[in-house]
């Protein structure tokens, strides 16, 4: 219902926009953006409504974290880039001190300690290092001549490894993969050769055995294996799988109707409010409400890089488009994880998954990218 | 950091984003192109796959057990009824801790040590997963409300409502109807698919008498529900369901009241009573004493229940009617002498003089009469049979020989089971010359003919073979095969017609000799020298019969049997055999009193008392037919 009226405001908004461009961009609001994120938030709600067995508290609780969480993002997007800039490797060092912390410090649930406790807060570090990694790539490479050299490149790769790996062991396989992601395509958007990345990309593959025998925990093994052959494990952990993918293949074209889906009202599917809320909506609304989502979550990607691409310098721009970019691993990771597609990591499904950590540091991205899309204009040229 | 000025080339940096951006965005939209690919692949190719799948998760088949058909007697009293029961299950695979919830469950209900006991063997017994195994049955008003206020520290505990098998009579037909008890492990091993499927919501299953002979027409047919569970097997809600067919009701020859009457009259005895329609074979009582209730094994009867059923000495589980083999004794007389007329081996005026005793030619040993003097002079077969005299009988056999005796008594259904249709029979023995080799494997002599002639020696038969011999006496020759089932009972004249079956052996023998045995019967009760004459006494009609009295030890050539010094498990049977109405005969009937002395004194009373009841209930019958009234 919400997207029809967006559809058939969408003209008559942008035309009004034009017009009064001076006042949203003094409040620093970028509207298509805006209208895009209430949107997906909608479409989120209702799909959540369902996910939670028609919870009044969870629901209430998630209202709760939307309205906190746009709050952040206007509050973001206030943020002078400039001085962000000079604040990078700070925070950076910050970020890193506390994921050292939760080393040492942390509290944990389900065999991962990836908690800090401040006076009863309980916070992820890793969660902040998602927003602070892509702003100190690009601040390092803002301050330097593009394509970058391989020093650069060799010290921008220590920067998003330190954090990376912290998260691994903590071990947090998904967090960590969008970390290593916002940095490496900051790298990505600042020019590295492409002989580089061929040649990275070699190695990776190359690396995969190793990577298996050495570093990946058993857990994480079981997890690929199940993605593999989940029928191996049918009521342990291909459990999930085979249930998602039963929900989203039950779904079929137009979907069983909201509030119902059997799959997960009957509880057959786990995880079903949170990282596996995708399936709920293959399985309420049918392929066709999955194409709508996605839809809504490319045009999310094309606001965003049509925001990097008008920046006005280089860290704008590659702060927005690592944004953007990461923006849209986290959709591709949870949808192919549910799918079946790539293993199981913890990777909500964004704006539309339970949980207020995840949301939160989404929306301060999409606060940098209003502030890098409402900084004023320089004319350069 | 590095404070050296680089120069940066803005529109270069620019240039080269806006490259990486468009192969980004190309990277982007061709991986939504797989994620889309894959969701359309599941949704749109495997649908009907994953539809299945779907289903088969939250749809689960519920059998519906079919009801019991019910069992009546022939005037629609109700042997066998199904008892709405409210039943406490436990499901194991549901519960965390199962000692805690029985804690729980024995301070809200009634749970005795039997209870339990029971509970724990079923739990041990072959079950399906997640079949619930019933605690309590019965559960009361209060029971089911303290319950149902503590539903939600109970999980996986279930109150049901079942149809459990009753028996409104008791004790009264314990053997013959039998009952139904708990499908155990050695049934389960032996059932085929289509018997599992049958039975797949039934927890009981017949074990003696009809209930096991009748179980596949008394089981019925089982439905099927289909209902919608949640992933941890709640239901939810039914979406289908195939209804059950109910078993088939079985009606019975049997008449509860004659049947009352011989278990009241057995009371304080060891001891059967089968009383058979002449003209059908329909069984009309069948008695065994002492008996035991059946309603003790329906839900599982316990380990100390059991037991004491098991090891009385008077061992009540035993059905004496069809597993009770016994010496006939005298009440074989009348067939023989009927088969000495038809051979031409004697006729009706041939007389002995008896002394006392028998001897073989050129033996010593003396067999005996029961009066050490004899019966004297000009013992014809009528004397012989009214008075019972085996000195008659000896000779007889004597001069008939084995070879005539078992091949006149076989057409009475003697040494074979009589094919009623109740589980367990036993064949009695009928012996030959061929039998004594095979089975004791010796060659007949001479004096084993004797012993028969007087129901002695070899010879044993099971009461119901008694009164199938009986009821062919008295039917001159027909003999039909004894039924419980009425099998053409018809609910238009609610059995009042005579069931017409095909007999399975007709004798033929001329009337003459047909009508001077069948006089010398009626004389045993209705002369003055009847060994049953005191039955006699204010009898509102004709009767014939034969008493018997049959040795339980041997007694030494010389000795005299008495019955003071014998022991009590020594002591005599007391049988008798007999039919009324002696003109147009419709009930035939066998008495055997276990160690109780003489037949005439113990067991014709007993046959008197049945026989009454059985006209007085026909009489009933009759007037309600009459009047007219349902």
């Amino acid at each position: 219902m919400a997207t029809q009226d967006f559809i058939r405001r969408m003209p008559e908004a942008s035309y009004h926009l034009r017009r009064r461009s001076s006042l949203s961009q003094r409040l620093g609001i970028d509207v298509p953006l805006l209208l895009l994120l209430l949107t997906l938030t909608a479409y989120g709600l209702t799909v959540l409504i369902s996910a939670s067995d028609d919870s009044p508290s969870y629901i209430k609780r998630q209202v709760t974290f939307f309205v906190l969480a746009y709050g952040v993002m206007f509050a973001i997007a206030q943020v002078k880039l400039h001085s962000l800039m000079r604040w990078a490797p700070v925070m950076w060092g910050l970020g890193v001190a506390l994921l050292v912390a939760v080393i040492f410090f942390g509290v944990g649930a389900k065999g991962a300690q990836r908690w800090l406790s401040v006076g009863g807060f309980r916070f992820q570090p890793s969660e902040i290092m998602k927003v602070i990694l892509p702003i100190t790539i690009a601040a390092y490479f803002a301050q330097r001549s593009l394509p970058p050299g391989i020093k650069h490149i060799f010290w921008s790769l220590v920067l998003v490894l330190v954090p990376t790996l912290l998260i691994l062991k903590q071990p947090d396989l998904g967090t960590s993969l969008l970390i290593a992601s916002s940095g490496l395509v900051v790298l990505f958007f600042a020019g590295i050769r492409w002989r580089l990345i061929f040649g990275a990309l070699a190695l990776l593959l190359a690396s995969i055995w190793p990577m298996w025998h050495f570093v990946l925990l058993d857990y994480q093994k079981q997890r690929v294996l199940t993605l593999f052959s989940p029928e191996s494990d049918k009521l342990g952990a291909g459990w999930n799988i085979i249930q998602s993918k039963t929900a989203i293949g039950s779904g079929g074209v137009h979907g069983k109707g909201w509030l119902q889906g059997t799959q997960s009202h009957l509880d057959f599917l786990p995880e079903s409010h949170t990282d596996f809320i995708i399936a709920v909506l293959a399985e309420e609304f049918g392929l066709m409400g999955v194409l709508l989502l996605m839809a809504i979550y490319l045009l999310i990607f094309l606001r965003g890089m049509y925001i990097a691409m008008s920046a006005q310098d280089t860290f704008s721009r590659l702060l927005a488009g690592s944004i953007t970019v990461t923006f849209f691993v986290y959709v591709f990771v949870n949808m192919g994880m549910v799918a079946g597609l790539l293993p199981v990591v913890g990777v909500p499904l964004p704006l539309v998954s339970h949980g207020g950590t995840s949301l939160l540091t989404l929306m301060m991205g999409f606060g940098l990218l209003m502030a890098v899309s409402t900084e004023p204009k320089r004319v350069t040229m | 950091m590095s404070d050296h000025l680089h120069l940066k080339d803005h529109s270069r940096e620019a240039r080269i984003f806006f490259h990486r951006a468009v192969v980004m965005g190309l990277l982007v939209v061709s991986l939504a192109g797989v994620l889309i690919y894959r969701y359309y692949n599941l949704q749109v190719v495997q649908h009907e796959d994953y539809v299945t799948e779907s289903d088969r998760n939250r749809i689960h088949v519920k059998p519906i057990p079919p009801t019991r058909g019910l069992i009546f007697d022939r005037n629609g009293v109700l042997l066998a009824d199904n008892r709405p029961s409210f039943t406490l299950s436990l499901i194991k695979e549901r519960i965390k801790d199962l000692p805690e919830t029985l804690a729980i469950i024995s301070d809200l209900v009634d749970v005795s040590e039997s209870d339990l006991e029971k509970f724990e063997k079923n739990l041990s017994q072959y079950r399906r997963p997640f079949e619930a195994v019933p605690l309590r049955y019965q559960l009361t008003e209060v029971e089911m409300a303290k319950l149902a206020a503590n539903e939600y520290r109970l999980e996986g505990v279930e109150v049901e409502a079942q149809l459990v098998r009753y028996y409104p009579l008791g004790e009264l037909f314990a053997h013959s109807v039998g009952y139904v008890g708990r499908i155990n492990d050695r049934e389960v091993a032996s059932f085929d698919e289509e018997q599992k499927q049958r039975y797949s919501g039934t927890y009981s299953i017949g074990k003696i008498g009809l209930e096991k002979q009748y179980e596949s027409r008394l089981l019925g047919e089982v439905g099927y529900q289909h209902v919608e569970t949640n992933a941890r097997g709640r239901v939810l809600k039914e979406l289908e369901r195939e209804d059950p067919q109910p078993g088939e009701d079985l009606h019975l020859f049997v008449d509860a009241d004659v049947q009352k009457a011989a278990v009241d009259a057995l009371a304080g005895y060891r001891g059967a009573v089968v009383a058979v329609d002449v003209r059908n074979g329909g069984v009309i009582a069948m008695a065994s004493t002492p008996s035991f209730d059946p309603n003790l094994f329906v839900t599982g009867i316990s380990f100390k229940d059991y037991a004491a059923l098991r090891e009385s000495k008077d061992i009540p589980l035993f059905d004496r009617t069809i597993q009770g083999q016994y010496p006939p004794g005298s009440t074989l007389k009348p067939m023989i002498g009927l088969g000495g007329l038809h051979t031409g081996i004697i006729s009706s005026k041939y007389t002995i003089n008896d002394i006392g005793y028998f001897q073989l030619p050129g033996e010593e040993r003396r067999y005996r009469d029961h009066i050490s003097w004899g019966h004297g002079k000009n013992v014809d077969l009528e004397t012989a049979i009214i008075e019972s005299c085996n000195t008659y009988y000896y000779d007889l056999a004597n001069r008939m020989t084995i070879d005539r005796i078992h091949e006149f008594g076989s057409h009475f259904g003697l040494g074979y089971r009589t094919g009623i249709d109740i589980p367990n029979e036993k064949t009695g023995a009928w012996p030959s010359r061929q039998w004594k080799r095979e089975r004791i494997g010796v060659s007949w002599y001479p004096g084993d003919s004797l012993n028969v002639g007087v129901g002695q020696g070899y010879v044993l038969a099971t009461p119901l073979q008694l009164s199938v011999m009986v009821a062919t006496m008295a039917s001159r020759g027909t003999r039909f095969t004894p039924q419980l089932v009425d099998e053409q009972w018809d609910p238009l004249n609610e059995g009042d017609s005579l069931a017409q079956t095909d007999p399975v052996s007709q004798l033929n023998v001329s009337d003459t000799h047909w009508d001077y045995v069948q006089l010398a019967m009626e004389k045993v009760i209705h002369s003055p020298k009847g060994t049953a004459r005191r039955i006699s006494k204010d009898i509102g009609y004709r009767m014939a019969g034969k008493t018997g009295t049959a040795q339980v030890i041997s007694i030494a050539q010389d000795e005299k049997y008495d019955e003071e010094n014998v022991a009590e498990r020594q002591r005599d049977q007391a049988l008798f055999v007999g039919y009324a109405p002696a003109d147009e005969p419709q009930i035939a009937i066998a008495v055997v009193l276990e160690n109780s002395g003489h037949g005439g004194e113990k067991s014709a009373p007993i046959a008197r008392i049945v026989l009454d009841e059985y006209f007085a209930s026909e009489a009933r019958r009759n007037v309600k037919h009459i009047s007219g009234t349902p």
